[in-house]
């Protein structure tokens, strides 16, 4: 039942991206960013869904069974307060400054905006680095999580597999349309599943309230944050979203918007999207510490899959398999397609073939990536140890300290290619040396005070900018001219 | 208007650390406090951006973002067509 169920969301999704190849018009700038003409609905569909990962369902239950209820203050509602101010301030400039001067990534973008090909390799390599873990974690976490729901009859490499051939497909075939489309269509599909499974086991639990009075009984202490949630941990988690302003994913769907008026229901509707679906994750892994107390480690991150288990006919434990796949794979398109059109615009266009490449060639090599990245990860995948599940937190520390730099690109006239050169170095420096710290603690926080390690890299990637920009050169006044 | 609105984004994050109610647990709408006060907050968020976008929208980024590339046929990184 269960992989009769997946073969059919499969099949699904593969038919809206096959339907949106009907609109492509076979130009580049149609492959990737859908000639920038997405309307406000499907923006905001696939703004949540690139941006919310497997981590939203299996990650969100699995961290309140351990640490109850503070998880929704720390990972959900800091998200639901810091995404949509970046899409107000942040999106809506990248837009125009795209539709301007038709930039197709934002290494294109930090390069002209500071007049420095070092500067855009340096930034290719940084955000390529911190993209690509986070890719192998998507693979990784889908074919897990089937293996899991699907109680061991489909083997992880091959729900694997199947992810990586189904995205493939249509993202080669769609481009940034297909994934768009997509996109919507499958985040639709992980927020009404999450809804339906938790009404369900709430249901069968004989009502909302009666489910958190079973765990005032059994764990009263997941429903307060002392002891799980240090204070300055709450105070410094706040910076974690916003990586969002920096993902170079994200800033590519924000180049799709038809007009800068699109953004108006991303900016309003993420909080809730947020709210909707961290709830249900949330209070599903609450309800199970009162049925399935003392899981521990990894044992944990099955909670949603043994909750439904338990209180859900079989039907119910496919469609949520669905919405897990549903979940990752409308990340993984975005950071694929993303990949894939840096590699062909920002290096293979930029440093060999420059204007003499036609845009058939473009679509075409492009495309040859998309299978490559995902061929590549698909490997990495089989050869790598499962610990690298804990590299995801580090991508969001990275992409947060690097997000003074597209501040200073939108904001500050002053500031300089050394600057922003520096403020890269440092978060690399610093990143390097606290991710070593948190490998050897998964808690690891500074001085053990609570305090995340991207404050302190955030601060220091700031200072570098601002100290470094004011000690060299202004940049050239005909340079500032084409985006102040 | 628009900087009173631009001043409720400061407020709204003292507001999310909700350390008055950090060792509570009494129910409310029939969820733990620290859980119902966080979902409450998403909406006050929601609520918050709807004000910003009807009475401090960047209106001239369209205008401006329209009229350059209007400007600039051969813009940058598109291509002619093939």
């Amino acid at each position: 039942m269960i992989i009769a169920i997946i073969s059919i969301y499969m099949l699904s999704v593969l038919a809206v991206g096959t339907l949106s190849h009907r609109l492509f018009r076979g130009t580049g700038e149609d492959y990737f960013v859908a000639t920038r003409t997405i309307g406000p609905f499907v923006l905001l569909m696939s703004l949540f869904g690139t941006h919310m990962t497997s981590f939203t369902l299996l990650g969100a239950s699995a961290q309140a069974y351990t640490v109850g209820v503070g998880v929704f203050g720390l990972l959900a509602s800091s998200s639901a307060l810091v995404v949509p101010v970046i899409f107000f301030f942040v999106g809506t400039r990248i837009w125009a400054l795209g539709k301007r001067h038709g930039y197709l990534t934002p290494v294109q973008f930090f390069r002209d905006r500071w007049d420095s090909s070092g500067l855009g390799l340096a930034l290719f390599v940084v955000l390529v680095g911190f993209v690509i873990p986070y890719l192998l974690i998507g693979v990784m976490g889908g074919g897990i999580a089937i293996n899991q729901i699907s109680q061991g009859a489909v083997p992880e490499w091959i729900g694997a597999l199947v992810i990586c051939l189904v995205v493939m497909t249509y993202v080669v075939y769609g481009g940034m349309r297909g994934t768009a489309w997509v996109n919507t269509f499958q985040t639709l599909v992980f927020m009404s599943l999450a809804a339906l499974a938790f009404v369900w086991i709430a249901y069968k639990l004989g009502g909302v309230t009666e489910g958190i009075q079973r765990v005032a009984e059994a764990r009263p202490d997941l429903l307060v944050r002392e002891g799980h949630v240090p204070p300055l941990k709450m105070l410094s988690y706040v910076l974690i979203p916003v990586s969002a302003g920096m993902f170079p994913h994200l800033f590519i769907h924000w180049l799709t918007a038809r007009k800068a008026e699109t953004f108006r229901t991303s900016v309003i509707g993420y909080p809730l999207c947020v709210g909707v679906v961290w709830i249900c994750s949330v209070l599903i892994g609450l309800y199970g510490a009162a049925d399935f107390p003392g899981l521990q480690g990894p044992e944990a991150n099955s909670i949603l899959v043994r909750m439904i288990r338990l209180h859900s006919p079989e039907l119910l434990a496919g469609l949520l398999a669905a919405g897990v796949v549903a979940a990752i794979m409308s990340s993984l398109d975005s950071q694929v397609l993303c990949l894939s059109t840096m590699f062909t615009q920002d290096i293979v266009r930029h440093y060999a073939l420059g204007d003499q490449m036609s845009e058939k060639r473009q679509i075409f090599l492009a495309r040859v990536f998309v299978a490559a990245i995902l061929g590549l990860t698909f490997v990495i995948f089989l050869v790598s140890n499962r610990s690298i599940f804990n590299l995801g937190i580090w991508c969001f520390t990275g992409f947060a300290s690097l997000f003074p730099i597209v501040l200073a690109a939108l904001f500050w006239k002053r500031s300089t290619r050394s600057g922003v050169l520096a403020s890269v170095a440092v978060t690399v420096l610093l990143w390097s040396y606290f991710f070593l710290q948190g490998w050897r603690d998964p808690s690891y926080t500074v001085a053990d005070s609570g305090l995340m390690p991207v404050t302190v890299v955030f601060a220091a990637s700031c200072l570098a900018l601002w100290l470094v920009s004011l000690a060299t050169r202004p940049p050239r006044e005909e340079v500032l001219q084409r985006f102040f | 208007m628009r900087r009173g609105l631009y001043l409720l984004l400061p407020l709204l994050y003292l507001l999310h650390n909700d350390f008055w109610w950090w060792n509570d647990s009494f129910l409310f709408l029939g969820l733990p406090i620290g859980l119902s006060y966080h979902l409450l907050f998403c909406l006050a968020v929601s609520v918050v951006m709807w004000l910003m976008v009807r009475h401090a929208w960047p209106h001239d980024l369209q205008e401006d973002a329209m009229r350059a590339a209007a400007r600039e046929p051969g813009r940058a990184h598109d291509e002619e067509p093939s």
